[in-house]
């Protein structure tokens, strides 16, 4: 053992609901466990006996573990006191929480993609909160927003967090990254409740091809059923021109989405908030996944503060055919939705067809049909999902059936 | 368990809302005559230490002070480094409230200059009463409360040491102009109505009269005319800020919608809302829904700030009553808005009073540091037992026709709601409202509320299912290691003692 002390997580003064780690391993005196916490009083205990437990679970039976606390839940502690212990010895064991009752949801194929709102990957303090702001997905980062010495502590606090914090519904993303590295941090997720990976900086579908063979092999050894969809990230000028091989590279491709920070620096162009230099990338790219089949999904956009340039930004992207956006803060959520937001034509299709369905069904058709048109299950599915976002967005009341009818019979 | 004896003296534990009407008269300072001051109007005298002579400072006598110089005042340790040099023990210091600019109090406190503070506990100041450390036992009341207090005789101040941004030399004050002005003195109105001495400490001396005259001249002993009274930048801020944390901010958004859809907003309403940040966002968001609906607040009472001016000046509030004023714009807008009013907390929040305005308020907004699954409210200690806050006029407030309490449902681990306060500061009944990032409690007692908000789509929840969720994601936690020493009493609105306050064993 040429290393004896190791540390993890993050302390100083604008550090919340995390904690800071410094593991000594000894040759004698058994275990000594040194607290310093702003929630001593009311946790003091039962931190105490997760790290007895936790550090009995790696069967290490002389240390000195000080936690310097800043109200980290046990779901971060133990990822810090765990990232601190594979330091020191090797072990493939895996401490794990249960997985909590609110996270057990799947995510659907065709589900809405308008926003997702990235967390950087080893701060927990964001996480806990970000599922309240209802985007339609989260991404738990750990590519760029993760410092290189941070790596493999944030794979054990993402895989923590994926378990154990409630994301009330949002779909739970996770953008892993560049290979070699991101075939490692799978391991991280795909027995753990993960839904989709978002894979970072594009270049072709063997890429896809590669990542689909290693989540195939730890799917059977879980024995994860559901499938990992994936979401490519495009953000070079290769990754522009190979847009439809990557998109068709495999069924569990269901969106595709674009860096444009990346992309316009490979171009050589500067990024403008015309984005005149990343038209074309663009408009290629939602062609690409058009004619896959899959929603192309649009990059983030910066300034946080201007919400009115944001909504703008928002429309020209729906205007070209993108159906989703990442969002980099909660409060960008609401407006890339309401632009997003189908508009009312959209609606009164997705009324009659709902209408058509729940017709049907009440009279035990197994056909639904609109006038002499029959209508496909997925077609349904979408229009119920449209008439659900137009009821959480107040577009129209939960009642609309009924007011509906009224306007029939007329 | 409220004892009967605090100090020394009988107290009556808490009776109920309502229930503790006393008789008798009210308190009345000794009957001064003008042929003991100076014909020509001039108080001036040379210095502080002169001036608490000239007024008898001894041993075991009460000293009243204001904070509207908050954390820049510069005149309250000032008082006690003069008493120390003058040897003078066992003083009461009786400030309106105390901020972490007071620490060097505490050395008074451990060297016996003072015994006890009775007024607001905070930051340091808080830490070290409640380690047992002070000699006499804190008394901890409300705005309202302490003017009660003063007007009934409860407390009888020896010498009231006021602050002036601006005086003349009969002693005629107010906070409109000078270095340190902060708009409003509506703290000081009891004081030097009610002091056997009153003593102007000022560093803006200005010619008679100097009107409006906030603190009046005939109450007036002396008038001491000192460099600085106050560090400007620390006595209003520069501009309060509506919060950038997307979570409270949400919980802004939840509660200007609960007040649209609860019809509890609406045209002609009272309002009041303090100065933190997630305040000012709700004052944000009612102002968006008066502006469209084409609506007016009759009457804001402040703390004011910049947002509640904006509001006056662009007709979507007709009035503002005053109190204190938080922010630079505050200060500017009482001297330049005829509708922007100065309005003592003698008026506002006295309980014992024919009336008041805090029971006409429709919209309260409030915080707290913990409530309990009865809507019992504490303001003044946290969950680890330690005091650190004031009750300020959150007490008094509680009289508003909807009590609203906007707070995260956890900080950093420390969940708000509990089986049972660490300190009641307010009774449940009084609580109306909570709203937190994961949902809306109504208080049972509100049945018209509850029926109102049926098939609303805000997330109303119970007050347990709430508590729960909190302590789902945060674990199960400990209580805190108290004794039975009592370093503090709570006093209710009517001069009851509410609860009181346990030493910490660490």
């Amino acid at each position: 053992m040429s290393n004896k002390i190791a540390t993890a997580g993050n302390m100083g003064k604008k550090v919340r609901s995390d904690c800071f780690v410094t593991l000594e391993l000894k040759d004698s005196g058994g275990i000594s466990i040194e607290q310093k916490s702003k929630v001593q009083v009311m946790y003091g205990e039962s931190n105490k006996k997760l790290c007895e437990d936790i550090l009995s679970f790696f069967e290490i039976k002389n240390a000195q573990l000080t936690i310097e606390d800043s109200g980290a839940l046990p779901l971060v502690i133990a990822a810090r006191i765990e990232a601190a212990v594979k330091e020191l010895i090797d072990t493939d064991k895996e401490y794990l929480l249960d997985i909590i009752e609110e996270n057990k949801y799947t995510s659907e194929k065709e589900q809405f993609r308008f926003s997702r709102l990235y967390l950087p990957g080893n701060t927990p303090s964001m996480m806990l909160n970000a599922g309240i702001h209802d985007p339609n997905g989260i991404i738990l980062d750990l590519e760029d927003s993760v410092a290189f010495n941070k790596k493999k502590e944030a794979q054990l606090l993402v895989r923590n967090a994926l378990r154990g914090i409630n994301f009330y519904g949002a779909e739970r993303m996770v953008r892993i990254n560049q290979f070699p590295k991101g075939l490692e941090d799978i391991k991280y997720l795909i027995p753990h409740n993960v839904h989709m990976l978002l894979v970072p900086k594009c270049e072709g579908a063997d890429q896809i091809k590669q990542l689909e063979v290693k989540i195939d092999e730890l799917r059977k050894q879980h024995k994860v059923e559901r499938p990992i969809y994936l979401m490519p990230i495009i953000e070079s000028a290769l990754g522009v021109e190979k847009a439809f091989e990557i998109a068709t590279a495999s069924e569990n491709v269901v969106a595709m989405a674009i860096g444009l920070e990346d992309y316009t620096a490979d171009l050589g162009a500067r990024r403008t908030n015309e984005a005149v230099e990343s038209f074309y990338a663009r408009t290629r790219m939602v062609n690409a996944c058009k004619a896959a089949r899959i929603q192309a999904i649009d990059s983030v956009f910066s300034d946080v503060a201007d919400m009115d340039a944001l909504r703008e930004n928002v429309k020209t992207s729906k205007g070209l055919g993108f159906e989703g956006m990442g969002c980099i803060h909660p409060r960008q959520i609401k407006v890339i939705h309401e632009s997003f937001a189908p508009e009312a034509e959209e609606i009164d299709k997705a009324k009659k067809i709902v209408n058509a369905f729940i017709d049907a069904t009440e009279k035990g058709l197994g056909v639904v049909s609109l006038g002499t048109k029959m209508i496909d299950p997925p077609v349904v599915k979408r229009a119920e999902k449209t008439i659900n976002l137009a009821i959480s967005l107040g577009l129209i009341s939960e009642n609309w059936r009924e007011e509906f009818l009224n306007e029939q019979a007329g | 368990m409220v004892p009967t004896e605090i100090n020394g003296k009988e107290v009556i534990p808490f009776k109920g809302i309502g229930k503790h009407k006393p008789t008798g008269r009210k308190y009345a300072p000794p009957i001064p005559t003008v042929i003991d001051y100076p014909e020509d109007g001039n108080k001036v005298i040379g210095s502080l230490k002169e001036a608490l002579q000239k007024c008898g400072l001894k041993d075991g006598m009460t000293i009243s002070t204001h904070h509207h110089l908050r954390n820049g005042d510069l005149v309250s340790n000032t008082i006690f480094d003069t008493a120390a040099e003058m040897g003078v023990k066992d003083l009461v210091w009786f400030p309106s409230a105390s901020f972490p600019c007071n620490e060097p109090i505490i050395k008074h406190l451990e060297s016996g200059v003072v015994n006890r503070i009775e007024g607001s506990m905070n930051g340091p100041l808080g830490r070290f009463v409640s380690q047992g450390k002070m000699k006499g036992t804190a008394v901890l009341r409300s705005h309202g409360g302490r003017v009660q207090a003063i007007q009934d005789g409860e407390v009888q101040i020896d010498i009231a040491v006021l602050a002036a941004p601006s005086s003349d030399a009969f002693g005629n004050g107010n906070a409109l102009n000078g270095p340190s002005a902060c708009g409003v003195l509506g703290y000081a109105t009891a004081d030097f109505r009610y002091a056997d001495k009153v003593i102007v400490v000022t560093d803006n001396l200005v010619d008679f009269p100097n009107m409006p005259m906030e603190i009046e001249g005939n109450y007036v002993d002396f008038v001491v005319v000192v460099d600085k009274i106050g560090i400007p930048e620390k006595i209003v801020s520069g501009t309060t800020q509506i919060t950038k944390s997307p979570d409270r901010l949400l919980i802004a958004e939840l509660t200007a919608r609960f007040l649209q859809e609860s019809e509890i907003l609406k045209d002609g309403c009272y309002m009041q809302a303090g100065a933190g940040g997630t305040s000012l966002a709700i004052g944000h968001y009612v102002h968006q829904i008066l502006k469209e609906k084409g609506w007016k607040s009759k009457l804001g009472f402040g703390g004011s700030t910049k947002y509640m001016v904006q509001m006056l000046e662009e007709g979507t509030m007709e009035h503002i009553m005053d109190a204190q004023a938080f922010d630079l714009d505050a200060v500017a807008s009482i001297d330049k808005n005829k509708n922007h009013h100065q309005y003592p907390v003698f008026n506002a929040y006295n309980y014992h009073s024919k009336g008041n305005l805090t029971s006409m308020m429709d919209i309260m907004i409030l915080g707290a540091t913990e409530v309990d699954v009865n809507f019992n409210g504490n303001v003044a200690t946290h969950s680890d037992g330690y005091l650190l806050h004031g009750i300020g006029g959150w007490q008094n407030c509680l009289h508003a026709k909807n009590v609203i309490l906007p707070i995260p449902l956890f900080r950093d681990r420390i969940p708000v709601i509990k089986d049972e306060v660490t300190t009641i500061c307010g009774p449940g009944e009084m609580i109306d409202i909570i709203v937190t990032e994961r949902g809306i409690a109504i208080n049972p007692k509100r049945k018209d509320l509850i029926e109102k908000m049926k098939g609303s789509n805000l997330p109303i929840k119970t007050i347990e299912e709430l508590k729960a969720e909190a302590e789902a994601i945060c674990g199960p936690s400990q209580k805190p290691n108290l004794s039975d020493e009592i370093v503090a009493a709570i006093k209710w609105v009517d001069g009851t003692v509410i609860d009181v306050v346990r030493k910490v064993i660490d």
